[in-house]
């Protein structure tokens, strides 16, 4: 929402520091995004007062003017304008100066003389169209004064954020009586320059039909608009608005159109009610009936669209059909143009919900739409038409005949709430006097009743706040306006419950420290990705590129291992703790928390000491950080060789379900980078069991090594396990130390050294105990796995 | 002084000059259980006189105390001369063995920051679903149907019908956990809520279609809106530093009331005003409020009786401006560079 300092300034009879201004604004809940200055390309230039002018020797056309603009030296100006005169005061541009239109002024020669700088006109200034000469300023100033100054265009344009919840701040009045109601100051309505006063009674009030100046209106539908206020003026002529509101307007950012268009404008941003002028002589009847769209009605737009209409919108409509969608756009038939003499104009209340369905149904988004969807005050309607109307006849004449008209079949009462001091205590935590209170809730424009006999206010809320509703929304008032900076924060005591960290989050934790340890870098990558089959989709997406939900989290680390292989890194080792997505039983999809990583490049960092290059991470590096993720993630599970892929690792819970994988990755890349692994776990957030203490080892442990000869076909996981089950109680660990092939050994088969380790609580082993150990483990090897031989050395 | 006692002596003194194989040799000749010549000196005492064997035996013994003192000493020159040698020659300056370093996400590390904190004022942390229903993202959290508010999120749809609870969504912020601890109808309650979330915005430098929230929630008796403002002033003292000014403006959020924006003073111009802060001096960086009384009762909690606070905050926004990213598609890039700097 854009706002006119000046324009505030008129409803507050005061100036306003812009800064200060905004800091106000933004400590009562409406933040100024921005403030922009207004005809700031007009600051250069000055008043420049005339005080000689001779005819140019050398053209007919031109003068010589000395020009005071304030400096101690005069200037030479070649002026061509019919009127400039001795003794005038005009705009004049400096040497060095820029004009609205772009242009730099320079000294340079005309037909022979010197020039330095220039008198100029209103639309050399972008300030009117006029440019019948040079434009003679009404004013002491002295020389040198700003022109900003002289000619009050000097303005400043607060950007204001406004929530969706205060629409009475979508406009001059609401905001600068929010203001007033800051410091206590007075409001009234700013005066218009040459505004006749209307010789009219009280608005008429009407039920559901009435007629006015002869033009019958109805309200059909009163529930999409309970209250329809008008009026009809005669005589006008519509034509260029003048500068004073054009200026006000365009301070806003808002394009100057016709005297009669700018007046609702106008009404629009200084008191938040869209208004509609119709030409009388157009409309059929003429009559003007709110009513429900008809089935295959349709209406050409101002903005020259044609828009098929139904009947979940309201329009206005003559004996002929559609002349506006209500709430939304005027209809082409009807516009004002210059050729308009009598004007019926129109100013209603529209049901939000029915605006913003038409809005939406339209894809016809207006300054309209966008107040009544907030909702506009009830109350002020013969107002707006009022001030219209004074504006229009200020600039355009003509006469308004009969009173202003206001339909308003179900009149209802303002909205009462009761507020208890003691409740605004209890959410504030400080107590607030009710004067305080009172005088708080009466500066806002409520009606406040107190009753001591039950310790509540009967408050009586203004039209323009339809966002206050109930109790609460009245204790944030008191608040706003007692200042949240003046409340207390001092730390009282509070209870804590009895709730634990979600299991989830500890979970997370645990497996971010783990592969983090592991050396891992933590990536978050956007769950959104391209559509494919079974992808859990995005009904709206932005575009095809976010228009599903990850199904895992290793496709998204491989496109970041592409970005970084794209910036020539090489080494790239990322894990990411994200939710993967896939189609649910009922329209909620399931959602799977999971851990994935991704690695590729040398084993560790090169270091010159190595001989030859550093080793690049093989599928063993993989093995080992995919053990360390499935027992953070998986406690319990086991890795297991993967029976349906020759290259894949998977994790297998205790009751046989998969839990996870690892293995090679698909991705796009260059002959230089090395192979890609990756895995990904689901992550169990079951919380873990509780960690005991193992006593340390007192005795030694005895170490036996085995080389055994395994035929092709046999693996290392079958002679562990048969050497673990042959070599009982004493056996600690086995590990596998070495794995030989080549030369020596059967075709096919391996040498693989298992470290066997022996201990006994208590007491030192004897070889006599540990040898029969290491047999039963041969025998066993034998008996469970055909063909393995223990190596000759 | 015994003969062969002086004839020790000397070999005494010349042990400090002894090599590692020298060393061993003299420790054995000296001083070795079977054929040392001290050891056997000293088993001979029993053959001498009475008054021999005295003095004798007590310079024998004091000479044995000098040679072990003499071979520790030795040895440990030894070992350290060796250890030394490793170093002698080398260029120093060359580097060092390097191993390959994790890294927690900046994101990551604002949220273990915030947890902390929270931590410390009695908060647990909980979480909720991505995918929501309208309810429990919008309606039960006081959003009031077909109103502008609901523009105050785009909104990302799954597709399928609507349900009783309306239709399916990418939660837009994580609010609904609020109504799923809430509706579980233990309190007190003080829960910090971290989690992804889902707008309908473009992916560029200033906004993402996924962040993350972390978000707070305390209901009990007596919560009044004091408690809020001392909890988040603290809060912005310990995350920004104890000389950070605090500042509560007016808000709206259909989930609170009354509802706050708290905005800490710049970090970068000190609260003087600067381009990061458009000249106010100011850093938005968390809304917060009362919970709404239709909220509490929407969870089946008597609004009279318990009050409570809610604050919200964007971790991408706390870490851009803490670390100085200047764009947001930088920390979904799983850049390893980018990724390196902040652990
Ligand atoms: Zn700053």
């Amino acid at each position: 929402m854009n706002l006119s300092r000046r324009w505030l300034e008129a409803f507050l009879r005061r100036p306003l520091d812009p800064q200060e201004t905004a800091a106000r604004l933004a400590m009562l809940g409406a933040p100024v995004d921005a403030i922009e200055p207004v005809a700031a390309e007009l600051r250069a230039v000055v008043v420049g007062m005339v005080e000689d002018v001779r005819p140019h020797p050398n053209a007919d056309r031109l003068r010589l003017c000395l020009v005071n603009d304030g400096g101690p030296e005069r200037r030479h100006v070649v002026c061509g304008a019919a009127n400039v005169q001795a003794g005038v005061r005009y705009p004049f541009a400096r040497v060095g100066t820029t004009l609205p239109g772009g242009l730099v002024l320079e000294r340079r020669k005309i037909r022979g003389e010197v020039s330095e700088g220039m008198l100029c006109s209103a639309r050399e200034l972008g300030l009117g169209d006029d440019h019948e000469g040079i434009l003679p300023l009404d004013t002491d100033a002295p020389p040198g004064t700003p022109l900003t100054r002289v000619l009050a265009v000097d303005d400043d344009r607060f950007v204001v954020d406004v929530t969706p919840n205060r629409p009475d701040l979508l406009c001059h009045k609401g905001v600068a009586r929010e203001l007033a109601a800051a410091t206590g100051d007075a409001l009234r309505l700013p005066e218009l320059p040459g505004a006749p006063e209307l010789p009219l009674g009280s608005p008429r009030r009407e039920g559901a039909e009435a007629r006015v100046d002869g033009v019958r209106v109805a309200i059909e539908d009163p529930e999409t608009c309970p209250r329809f206020t008008a009026a009809v003026l005669r005589g006008v002529k519509v034509g260029p608005s003048p500068a004073w509101l054009r200026r006000r307007l365009e301070a806003v950012g808002q394009r100057s159109i016709n005297n009669v268009v700018d007046a609702t404008n106008w009404v629009l941003l200084e008191l938040n009610r869209p208004m509609h002028a119709f030409d009388l002589a157009r409309l059929a009847g003429p009559e003007l009936v709110v009513r429900r769209a008809r089935p295959g009605e349709s209406i050409v737009t101002l903005d020259g669209q044609r828009r098929a209409l139904d009947p979940a919108m309201a329009v206005v409509a003559d004996a002929r059909g559609a002349q506006a969608v209500g709430g939304v756009m005027g209809g082409q038939e009807s516009e004002v143009g210059e050729a308009t003499t009598d004007i019926f104009l129109e100013c209603a209340w529209w049901l939000p919900a029915r605006i913003r369905a038409t809005r939406r149904a339209l894809g016809l988004a207006t300054e309209a739409s966008y107040r009544f969807e907030r909702g506009v005050d009830p109350t002020n309607g013969a107002e707006a038409v009022r001030r219209c109307a004074e504006l229009v006849l200020a600039t355009g004449g003509g006469e308004v005949r009969e009173e202003i008209i206001d339909l308003w079949p179900q009149p209802t009462h303002p909205p009462r709430i009761f507020l208890r001091p003691a409740r605004v205590a209890r959410v504030l935590g400080v107590e607030v006097p009710w004067p305080r209170i009172e005088e708080y809730l009466v500066r806002l424009g409520c009606t406040v009743v107190f009753k001591p006999e039950d310790g509540r206010m009967a408050v009586d809320v203004p039209g323009w706040r339809p966002d206050l509703r109930e109790e609460v929304d009245l204790v944030e008032e008191v608040a706003r306006l007692h200042g949240y900076g003046s409340l207390p924060d001092e730390l009282r005591p509070f209870r804590v419950g009895e709730r634990r960290d979600d299991p989830a989050e500890v979970a997370d934790d645990r497996i971010r420290d783990g592969l983090v340890a592991q050396g891992l870098r933590e990536a978050r990558m956007l769950p959104l990705v391209a559509a494919g089959a079974g992808d859990v989709s995005v009904h709206n997406p932005l575009s095809a590129d976010h228009a599903a939900l990850r199904r895992d989290l290793v496709g998204g680390l491989a496109r970041a291992v592409e970005h970084n292989w794209s910036a020539h890194v090489r080494d790239v080792r990322l894990f990411e703790i994200g939710t993967a997505f896939a189609p649910g039983t009922d329209d909620r999809p399931r959602e799977d928390r999971r851990v994935a990583g991704v690695l590729t490049g040398t084993r560790e960092p090169a270091h010159w000491t190595d001989a030859g290059p550093a080793p690049d991470a093989d599928l063993w590096v993989l093995r080992g950080v995919f053990e360390a993720a499935v027992a953070l993630a998986q406690p319990g599970a086991t890795v297991q060789v993967a029976t349906d892929a020759s290259d894949r690792w998977v994790a297998v819970r205790l009751d046989g379900s998969r839990a996870g994988w690892a293995g090679p990755v698909a991705a796009d890349r260059p002959p230089w980078a090395a192979p890609l692994y990756g895995f990904e776990v689901a992550i169990d957030p079951a919380p873990r069991g509780p960690v005991s203490y193992q006593p340390l080892p007192d005795t030694p442990a005895v170490e036996r090594d085995l080389a055994l000869v395994l035929p092709d076909g046999v693996l290392a996981a079958q002679v562990v396990a048969a050497l673990r089950r042959g070599a009982g109680r004493l056996l600690e660990a086995i590990e596998i130390v070495d794995e030989y092939r080549g030369a020596g050994l059967p075709p096919g088969g391996r040498s693989v050294a298992f470290r066997l380790r022996f201990r006994a609580a208590g007491r030192t082993l004897r070889d006599a105990e540990v040898d029969p150990a290491v047999q039963r483990s041969l025998a066993a090897v034998r008996e469970e796995v055909p063909g393995v031989s223990l190596r000759a050395t | 002084m015994h003969p062969a006692l002086a004839r020790l002596a000397e070999r005494l003194a010349r042990v400090p000059a002894l090599g590692a194989a020298e060393l061993e040799a003299e420790h054995v000749a000296v001083l070795g259980r079977k054929s040392g010549e001290l050891t056997a000196l000293l088993k001979s005492l029993a053959t001498l006189p009475l008054e021999d064997r005295k003095a004798v035996g007590a310079e024998a013994n004091r000479l044995r105390a000098d040679f072990e003192a003499a071979f520790e000493r030795r040895k440990a020159a030894l070992a350290a001369e060796a250890g030394r040698a490793a170093w002698r020659g080398v260029d120093l300056t060359m580097p060092g063995r390097g191993r390959w370093t994790g890294s927690r996400h900046p994101v990551t590390l604002v949220l273990d920051e915030v947890t902390a904190i929270f931590r410390g004022l009695g908060f647990v942390r909980a979480t909720g679903p991505e995918a929501e229903s309208e309810w429990l993202n919008f309606l039960a959290l006081n959003f009031p149907a077909d109103h502008p508010a609901m523009d105050m999120h785009d909104t990302l749809y799954l597709g399928g019908d609507a349900g009783p609870e309306g239709r399916m969504l990418l939660r837009t912020h994580t609010s609904p956990v609020q109504v799923r601890v809430l509706r579980e109808g233990a309190l007190p309650v003080r829960v910090i809520i971290p989690g992804t979330v889902y707008r309908k915005d473009p992916f560029d430098a200033s906004h993402a279609p996924v962040f993350t929230q972390v978000e707070g929630l305390a209901v009990d008796e007596g919560i009044s809106f004091v408690d809020l403002k001392a909890t988040l002033a603290h809060f912005a003292r310990a995350l920004f530093g104890g000389d950070t000014a605090v500042r509560f403006r007016p808000s709206y959020f259909p989930f609170t009331e009354p509802s706050a924006e708290m905005d800490v003073s710049c970090r970068i111009c000190g609260g003087n005003g600067c381009a990061a802060c458009k000249g106010s001096g100011w850093m938005e960086i968390l809304g917060c409020g009362m919970v709404h009384p239709t909220v509490l009762a929407n969870c089946g909690i008597d609004p009279e009786r318990y009050t409570g606070f809610a604050f919200g905050m964007g971790p991408e926004r706390i870490a851009m401006n803490r670390f100085g990213i200047p764009d947001i598609r930088q920390l979904y890039d799983g850049d390893m560079r980018f990724l390196g700097q902040f652990g």
